[in-house]
């Protein structure tokens, strides 16, 4: 009907490949030509291309929401584009193209979107820098990857862009290359995501193997529901479990490593080198949730046909959403709290889908989980570029150079307290209705994921106000500079997240992504979301009680300071206190982030250096001696027949 | 029967001419000037190259009673070893302008060359092993191509030792295969060779005398040596085509005679897969000269050949070709830039290259790339090679292995990107200045490049290596 008023894109070959391509355009643009050439234009390049992108993409997440993706009762997935690009084998081959289904499109939105944003503030925030070019280049090859990733049509595209994100990642965390922080965190974070990778593309493997196909609607088709594909692949069994258990498992860790997911999150925290800008596109809004995307995607599979691996799934996602805001709560570097509130987030997320079922009203956790992702992308992202701008007046992400910035910046401190508001689910800002709906949903699949659940809600609404009282409350700042606010460019995106962090809680996302694609007539408990309300609000109240005002930080407590707010209080205040400070700060999240520091970051530390020993310890075998070689030659040999003439037949 | 014997024997015949016209060239001493000798030899080697491209579909057929078979499968990989031989050549022309001793190189050269086609082209065990003595016994004579060196000569030394004893025993295998079977031609050996234990013990010394040459562990000793005494141009030799060689034989030859023990060998290399490829990763995890470096790597990406090898099916020994294809490109362009930073400062260690991005650009660039290709990150050819062997290997059922030879895949990473990491961020005192590389070593390099990176995007030459492989 209304196909005239909207160009349709949907349907051009060339229109959907542009989506894609203006920011690898940028990229070749920006990365290729010369160093000195555009310069002054690097950002204006940049800034053009994703907004053309950004254009784009709403207008096919408008064509394909009402028009061309919508049946009677739901949406359908459309595959727009599909090349064979290399062949496997007769019945597998390696496709490139587009996927249009409810969550893809939800995703180009989000990842061009935020890309716009981020675009727009790195305008103000890296005006100063000589490298300029390459950090847009760099921004454009990522934004490039994360929409290839996001329309892939089968798992192996997927595959490709998944590694090209994390180049970019690399490439971005290890920005400022003259740090050595900065080179061993783009180190870290390369590292630990490949090892992740390779459970992933064993995955893929095992998965093509029983399926005998790339192509997601294919695999889900093939997998779900009674089919010969299905039987022979739970029938192979490698100790004790499935083989399709064994992929979908491995095919998580793959996703969990890029989503943070303990253990595999320790890369995270110190990928806050990399600018904040960056931080807010990559770290927080987009590429850590591409292992929730990976888990949605293939969320028929996990969901109909091995219930097992989405156990591993919620468990995981729920202890690493508890564990990470214990460890929020000890953090004094800005980034790092924010950095921990995201890989606690998405464990909300990843856990979310865990408990969630197929269809109906029992998938209710999927709508919900991505309904978080997209509210959280734009808070995260907010709260983000909102301690963007404080750095950049402080020049220092330490929380204890700032206090009282409520005067200087007054409407960054605004942006922020929305944003905090949000994750702290406080109506009627957005992440209120995304919480309560994956509150709910644990409510109704599983009591100790939602109690566990509701005191990581706690503590969130705890530590985010920690820090937001620390920065713009607290202390007046010791050096009063005069220059309020930063650039037009930096307080654009603010605005504009900010005004999105209020309203996108209305949008009626249960009519638009399912976990079936059909509608699910979602409404509002009132009587269910008091309880998280209060949860929030009680976390808030202690936070505003510890840090609004007095100068106890964290680190260096003492009695007199801890004793002072509890004298006009109810005595059921200290108790509570006692609690929080002295119970959980120092029994369990100073062990947990002990144990995070010590314990998993020392493994990957110690199994390189335990490889260097053993190869010290067999050098002398190469001794140069050609006897000695011969010698092992021989007796290789006669190992090799004794084991197989003798032993074996 | 005479025009039979040109036509099908035309890619031996031809080196054979080669040769005669060096040692005309040498008798008579008819170039006074290395480079016109450089220049007239390349442009022959270019023109038999050419040759061979155009006449790569049309031999087909076997001479003197099933004793030389041709096919175009076996033309393509002649074509493969002619190719990579002419890359190294021409990577070699600045050292080689200072050599005295110019004709015999090229003289050596081609005869190991010829030995090679031999080998792939035999159709008996006897004319099997010529092959492989006339492949090897030139080679040892051009490790020592670098007459004043005394470390050149040592490896020489191990290098004829050892290849000798692995010869020996390999010739004992042949023996007792004789004697069970009373037969040395591969037709009758197929179905005659059955599982008995004489049979069996024969397969593992014949199979031990690949592996020393392929350098598989444990028969690798020799290999970080040679490489390291070796001049640039045969170390690069030794360890792209001379590998090459054994794995199209091995295609050829081991698989199809012991088709009846393939579940001998296959777990012969379930063992030997995982233990090439761990070793050679610690031990080059620890290598400070790149020439050391490059054997280890070198005995680790021969691991991930073996996968492919091991499923004994036609994708698998597919995607082993192709995987040869790729590394040997990626090989030769690694060593274009070492031999040129080698040939005009001396330079051989690996922290060298401190700071090297500095004054190298584009050498930096090129040295990435192919690194990049050796570790197997997307989207060079390298990142694709290995997946198709992977995806081979897959089809044996050994998840565990699988699991196994990718984890080191990750291992290997930490060395490949030490070097890159060396080259363009590490900051030295005295970085290399501009290294000045010959015209034909910028041509080589950039077809190697090329290569690197079309071939990882464009899928025809796979299903063109499956096509000749399911003929």
């Amino acid at each position: 009907m209304n196909q005239g008023i909207i160009l349709n894109i949907i349907n051009s070959t060339f229109g959907l490949s542009a989506i894609i391509f203006f920011p690898f355009l940028s990229f070749l643009i920006l990365g290729l030509s010369g160093i000195k050439s555009f310069k002054k234009y690097a950002s204006f390049i940049g800034i053009i291309s994703i907004l053309a992108t950004f254009i784009l993409s709403s207008i096919v997440a408008l064509e394909y929401f009402f028009i061309s993706g919508k049946t009677a009762d739901g949406f359908v997935k459309i595959t727009a584009l599909n090349f064979e690009w290399l062949k496997f084998s007769e019945s597998i081959s390696l496709n490139v193209g587009i996927l249009l289904d409810p969550i893809s499109v939800m995703m180009i939105l989000i990842v061009s979107f935020i890309s716009l944003m981020v675009h727009i503030f790195s305008a103000g925030y890296m005006k100063d820098d000589k490298r300029i070019k390459i950090y847009y280049s760099f921004l454009s090859l990522f934004t490039f990857s994360m929409l290839g990733l996001v329309v892939s049509t089968n798992i192996f595209q997927m595959y490709i862009f998944w590694e090209l994100v994390g180049v970019s990642s690399f490439l971005l965390i290890g920005y400022y290359y003259q740090k050595p922080e900065a080179v061993a965190a783009a180190k870290k974070a390369f590292i630990v995501t490949r090892f992740a990778d390779l459970g992933f593309l064993i995955g893929i493997l095992i998965i093509s193997y029983y399926s005998q196909s790339l192509d997601f609607v294919t695999i889900i088709e093939r997998l779900t529901g009674e089919s010969q594909y299905l039987n022979s692949s739970v029938a192979v069994s490698f100790l004790g479990v499935s083989a399709l258990t064994w992929a979908l498992v491995l095919i998580f860790i793959g996703g969990a490593g890029k989503s943070a997911m303990f253990p595999l999150h320790i890369w995270l925290p110190d990928a806050m080198e990399g600018p904040t800008p960056v931080s807010a596109l990559i770290h927080a809004a987009t590429m850590v949730v591409a292992g929730v995307f990976l888990v949605a995607r293939l969320f028929p599979v996990y969901s109909l046909s091995c219930p097992a691996a989405l156990d591993v799934v919620a468990f995981t996602g729920v202890f690493t959403a508890l564990f990470a805001a214990l460890i929020a709560c000890t953090q004094t570097d800005i980034k790092r709290v924010l950095a921990y509130s995201t890989i606690s987030q998405i464990g909300f997320m990843i856990f979310s889908l865990g408990i969630s079922g197929y269809g109906g009203e029992s998938g209710l956790g999927y709508m919900a989980s991505m309904f978080h992702l997209f509210t959280h992308a734009m808070f995260k992202a907010l709260l983000f570029l909102g301690a963007g701008v404080v750095i950049h007046y402080i020049h220092s992400n330490e929380v204890k150079d700032m206090g009282g910035l409520r005067k200087q910046l007054p409407i960054t401190n605004l942006c922020f307290l929305f944003a905090c508001l949000a994750i702290s689910g406080i109506p009627p800002f957005s992440g209120f209705f995304s919480k309560e709906e994956i509150l709910l949903a644990a409510w109704n699949s599983n009591k100790t994921v939602f109690f566990i659940a509701l005191f990581t809600a706690f503590l969130t609404a705890f530590y985010m106000f920690r820090l937001y009282f620390l920065i713009f409350w607290h202390n007046k700042p010791s050096n009063s500079k005069s220059k309020a606010e930063s650039h037009f460019s930096m307080i654009i995106p603010l605005l504009v997240l900010a005004v999105l962090t209020i309203i996108t809680g209305f949008v009626p996302f249960g009519n638009l992504i399912t976990s079936d694609g059909k509608i699910l007539h979602s409404h509002f408990h009132f009587s269910f979301s008091i309880i998280p309300i209060i949860v929030a609000i009680a976390g808030i109240m202690l936070s505003a009680i510890l840090f609004k005002t007095k100068s106890n930080k964290t680190e260096n407590l003492n009695l007199e300071n801890l004793l002072k707010p509890v004298k006009n209080k109810f005595y059921i205040d200290e108790i509570y206190i006692f609690i929080t400070r002295k119970l959980v700060f120092s029994l369990v999240a100073k062990p947990a982030a002990w144990f995070d520091k010590n314990i998993i970051d020392g493994t990957v530390n110690y199994s390189g250096e335990l490889t260097g020993k053993v190869s010290e310890k067999i050098k002398t075998l190469h001794s140069g001696k050609t006897q000695g070689y011969a010698l092992w030659f021989v007796l290789g040999l006669i190992i090799l027949v004794l084991v197989f003439a003798y032993i074996f037949y | 029967m005479t025009l039979d014997f040109f036509r099908l024997m035309y890619p031996e015949l031809s080196l054979i001419l080669i040769i005669f016209t060096l040692l005309i060239i040498k008798i008579f001493d008819l170039f006074k000037q290395n480079q016109s000798l450089i220049s007239f030899f390349n442009a022959i080697f270019n023109f038999y190259f050419a040759s061979l491209l155009f006449s790569i579909n049309i031999n087909s057929g076997e001479l003197f009673n099933g004793m030389y078979i041709s096919s175009s499968k076996f033309a393509f990989e002649k074509l493969i070893l002619t190719s990579g031989t002419l890359l190294i050549l021409l990577n070699s022309a600045v050292w080689l302008k200072n050599h005295k001793h110019l004709p015999e190189f090229y003289l050596l050269l081609v005869s190991s060359l010829l030995g090679m086609q031999y080998m792939i082209s035999s159709g008996n065990f006897l004319m099997f092993y010529l092959g492989l003595e006339l492949a090897s016994i030139p080679l040892a004579a051009l490790v020592n191509f670098d007459l004043e060196k005394k470390k050149s000569s040592e490896a020489a030394m191990k290098m004829i030792l050892l290849s000798a004893f692995a010869s020996g025993i390999m010739l004992f295998g042949i023996s007792l295969i004789y004697g069970t079977s009373g037969s040395l031609d591969f037709d009758i050996l197929q179905t005659s060779i059955n599982a008995n234990k004489l049979n069996i013990i024969a397969l593992i010394f014949i199979f031990s005398g690949f592996a020393f040459k392929i350098s598989a562990v444990p028969f690798h000793f020799w290999t970080a040596d040679v490489y390291e005494g070796a001049p640039f141009a045969i170390t690069a030799f030794l360890s792209t085509i001379s590998k090459a060689v054994i794995v199209f034989v091995f295609i050829s030859v081991l698989s199809p005679i012991f088709n009846n023990l393939q579940f001998l060998w296959s777990n012969l290399l379930l063992i030997i897969i995982p233990l090439t490829i761990f070793i050679a990763n610690i031990f080059a995890l620890r290598q400070r000269n790149i020439k050391r470096f490059i054997a280890f790597s070198s005995i680790a990406q021969a691991g991930y050949i073996l996968l492919g090898l091991s499923s004994n099916n036609g994708l698998g020994f597919a995607s082993s070709i192709f995987f040869v294809i790729i590394y040997l490109l990626s090989n030769i362009g690694f060593f274009a830039v070492v031999s040129a930073v080698s040939d005009s400062m001396g330079k051989e260690e690996i922290d060298d290259y401190k700071g090297f991005y500095k004054n190298n650009k584009k050498l930096s660039w090129a040295l990435a790339i192919s690194l990049f290709s050796l570790a197997g990150i997307p989207p060079t050819a390298g990142f694709f090679g290995k997946i198709f062997l992977i995806t081979a290997g897959a089809a044996t059922n050994h998840i565990l292995l699988i699991a196994f030879v990718a984890l080191n895949m990750v291992i290997s990473l930490f060395y490949y990107l030490n070097i890159v990491k060396k080259v363009f961020v590490d900051s030295s005192q005295a970085p290399l200045a501009d290294v000045k590389t010959g015209l034909s070593a910028k041509v080589s390099l950039i077809i190697c490049l090329a290569g690197i990176i079309i071939i990882g995007l464009n899928g025809a030459l796979l299903e063109y290596i499956t096509k000749l492989i399911n003929l």
